[in-house]
């Protein structure tokens, strides 16, 4: 393979892998500039859905279309009752007491399918090709393989999608309004519980989305897969400025290329600590992002 | 009103806090000695999590942060104290050779472990200054977020360093072996005592107050003239310094260290132990790495129940208790002393009103 052609496919795995990265982001940064919450379970919302995905597809002998539904499905309905849950009751608390508990609740749902699915991985590699058995293209040597263009394809369609909802629609201009200020859009008549529900669930779904885009790649469920992707996906929201859409895209896309590159070089073992880096350097430099704003802390 | 009511001298406080350690050592030694090796086990794990706990209350119970990477400091420690103790000449003590002077190698083996264990404490607090300083500058979930950063790339680096540099150092994945077992319970314990005595003296100075005001209302203590910057990473410090010296502990006490050990996970276990006990309370965070440690240890059957129920225990200690079980409270025997002499010594009183 020539340089160029690793160069081209090296390229199209951190575009694979930037997306997802950037689908999870979008999920922290809503919820983020929403409640000011740093929502440390938004990764294992990815594990419960290819938990559920595995399930139906290798448990229940699903359509791999109605297996991925249900498994977007869990993870909106999950991201809403964690919400309900733990989240709502603490939303005059301190900040310090609203982190802990997400902490708490990602390590519940780690800890809890570790108790009842075992510490093992769940092969769905078979049952993924149902979903990754396409056509690919190949040019100049290179071969962009299916999974790699559906993933790059949904998370851009999910992304313009996100952009419609929350720039055109009603809802969307309530979510805005509320991550303004909350106080404010309260007064103006907007439901202030029913539009922090809202936001946990499309950034959830968007995890679910994540969740199938991430087994098309690696075809495996494991309790802690989500720890890893959701703080990567977290670092890309930093990166990109947390709370504002674009920036959580372009962080995405961003991490997901270093990390190829870092691969490239035959450093694979050093990429969390690259990503990690990342973020140091970012939050020393840079701490509101690429696109975040500037809030100064008022007395 | 404290002035028609009986105080206990300084002095006499002082001697009966070092009474009561006393005791408490004397009565360790008595049970241990009638314990199987495996209760002692547990007795000193408990005293090194009590260690971990209560540094990691320094950070954030006093100074009100959320550092997350409270393993990574143990981990740095004990790797110093292991490499340092591997590289010395480490007399046997078991078998001592012939016409050794039993003493000196006492003398000696000791000598060299609190060596390690002080490197450890150092090595630790060194990382502390370089993660504080750029942390510091941070507030809340970033800098939860960058200092658990700090703590995977200490975890990564100790993982890889070896194949990269071609030494023979930490020797990642595998683990640093054959580390002198030399913890034991009365070491553990007066390192439990030194911690817990530093950190009640450094929180009652000056400077101690100065990390509380920090808690209370960073902006407010800066425009009072509190160099915010300064006592944050000192505290930070302190915190790492103990961190390191726990993570000594454990590599003497489990005689093999792996950087997977050191993970997030056991960050949050320590976070565990300080919420539940109540963030500022140095009791608290005692008293729940105690029963954190010792029971999933005794009930054997709880152990692969214990990581769900730690979360949800955090969970619901932050939905109805955000204080934890022991809030800011603190024990002190001379205060309890105080009270019953008060209530008992009436007639005193009355008299030292009429005086």
């Amino acid at each position: 393979m020539s340089l160029f052609s690793t160069i081209v496919s090296q390229l199209v795995n951190g575009l694979q892998s930037g997306s997802i990265y950037a689908l999870v982001a979008l999920g922290y940064s809503m919820v983020y500039g929403i409640i000011l919450l740093l929502n440390f379970a938004h990764g294992d919302i990815i594990m419960v859905g290819a938990y559920a995905a595995w399930m139906c597809m290798v448990n229940f002998h699903l359509h791999p279309v109605v297996s991925i539904l249900i498994a977007i499905l869990t993870s909106t309905l999950l991201g809403v009752v964690i919400e309900k849950v733990a989240y709502t009751p603490l939303r005059s608390a301190p900040r310090l007491s609203l982190l802990i508990t997400a902490i708490g609740v990602s390590f519940l749902l780690e800890n809890g399918f570790q108790l009842i699915f075992g510490a093992g991985a769940k092969d769905m590699s078979s049952a993924m090709t149902a979903v990754t058995g396409g056509p690919s293209i190949s040019f100049g040597g290179t071969t962009l393989s299916f999974p790699a263009m559906l993933t790059i394809i949904v998370s851009i369609l999910s992304m313009a999608v996100l952009t419609f909802l929350v720039q055109k629609t009603k809802l969307g201009k309530a979510m805005r309004a509320v991550s303004e200020d909350m106080g404010a859009a309260q007064l103006m008549g907007i439901s202030v519980n029913a539009t922090v529900s809202f936001t946990f669930a499309v950034g959830s779904a968007l995890a679910g989305i994540g969740a199938i885009l991430y087994l098309c790649a690696y075809p495996q469920a494991n309790p802690t897969m989500g720890s890893m992707l959701g703080l990567k996906a977290f670092v890309a929201a930093v990166l990109g400025g947390i709370g504002s859409i674009p920036g959580a895209m372009i962080g995405g896309f961003v991490i997901g290329m270093a990390e190829a590159l870092v691969s490239a070089v035959g450093l694979s073992v050093w990429k969390d600590g690259v990503v990690f880096a990342i973020l140091i350097v970012v939050l020393l430099v840079k701490p509101t992002g690429i696109l975040g704003r500037n809030i100064t802390e008022k007395v | 009103m404290n002035q028609n009511q009986k105080r206990i001298p300084m002095p006499a406080r002082y001697a009966i806090n070092a009474a009561l350690v006393v005791l408490a050592f004397v009565a360790l030694n008595l049970i241990t000695g009638a314990l199987s090796s495996y209760y002692t086990k547990i007795l000193m794990l408990v005293g090194i999590n009590i260690i971990l706990a209560v540094s990691l209350n320094v950070a954030t119970g006093y100074l009100g942060q959320l550092p997350l990477g409270h393993a990574g400091f143990m981990a740095v420690g004990g790797y110093a104290a292991g490499i340092f103790l591997k590289a010395m000449p480490m007399p046997n003590l078991d078998k001592l050779p012939e016409g050794a002077n039993a003493a000196a190698a006492h003398l000696q083996y000791n000598f060299y472990v609190v060596l390690a264990l002080l490197l450890a404490g150092l090595v630790a607090a060194i990382f502390g200054i370089i993660i504080g300083v750029p942390a510091l500058r941070l507030k809340g979930d970033y800098l939860a977020i960058i200092t658990l950063g700090f703590g995977e790339i200490i975890r990564v680096v100790l993982l890889n360093i070896d194949s990269v540099l071609g030494f023979d150092f930490t020797f990642g994945a595998s683990g640093l072996k054959r580390i002198p077992k030399a913890a034991t319970v009365s070491n553990v314990f007066i390192c439990v005592v030194i911690t817990c005595l530093v950190i009640h003296m450094v929180m009652k100075s000056r400077h101690g107050r100065a990390i509380l005001s920090i808690r209370e209302n960073e902006i407010a203590a800066e425009s009072c003239g509190i160099h915010t910057t300064y006592y944050k990473v000192m505290a930070f410090t302190l915190s790492a310094f103990f961190a390191g010296v726990a993570g000594a502990l454990y590599a003497t006490y489990v005689g093999i260290l792996q950087p997977n050990t050191f993970g997030f996970m056991k960050s949050i276990e320590i976070l565990v132990m300080v919420v539940l006990g109540g963030m500022g309370s140095m009791l608290g965070s005692i008293l729940s790495a105690t029963v954190l440690t010792a029971l999933p240890q005794v009930l054997l059957a709880f152990d692969k129940w214990r990581m769900v129920l730690y979360s949800i225990v955090l969970i619901l200690v932050m939905i109805f208790k955000p204080s934890g079980l022991m809030g800011t409270y603190d024990f002190s025997m001379s205060r309890l002393l105080e009270k019953f002499m008060n209530r008992f010594g009436g007639k005193k009183k009355g008299e030292a009103v009429k005086q």
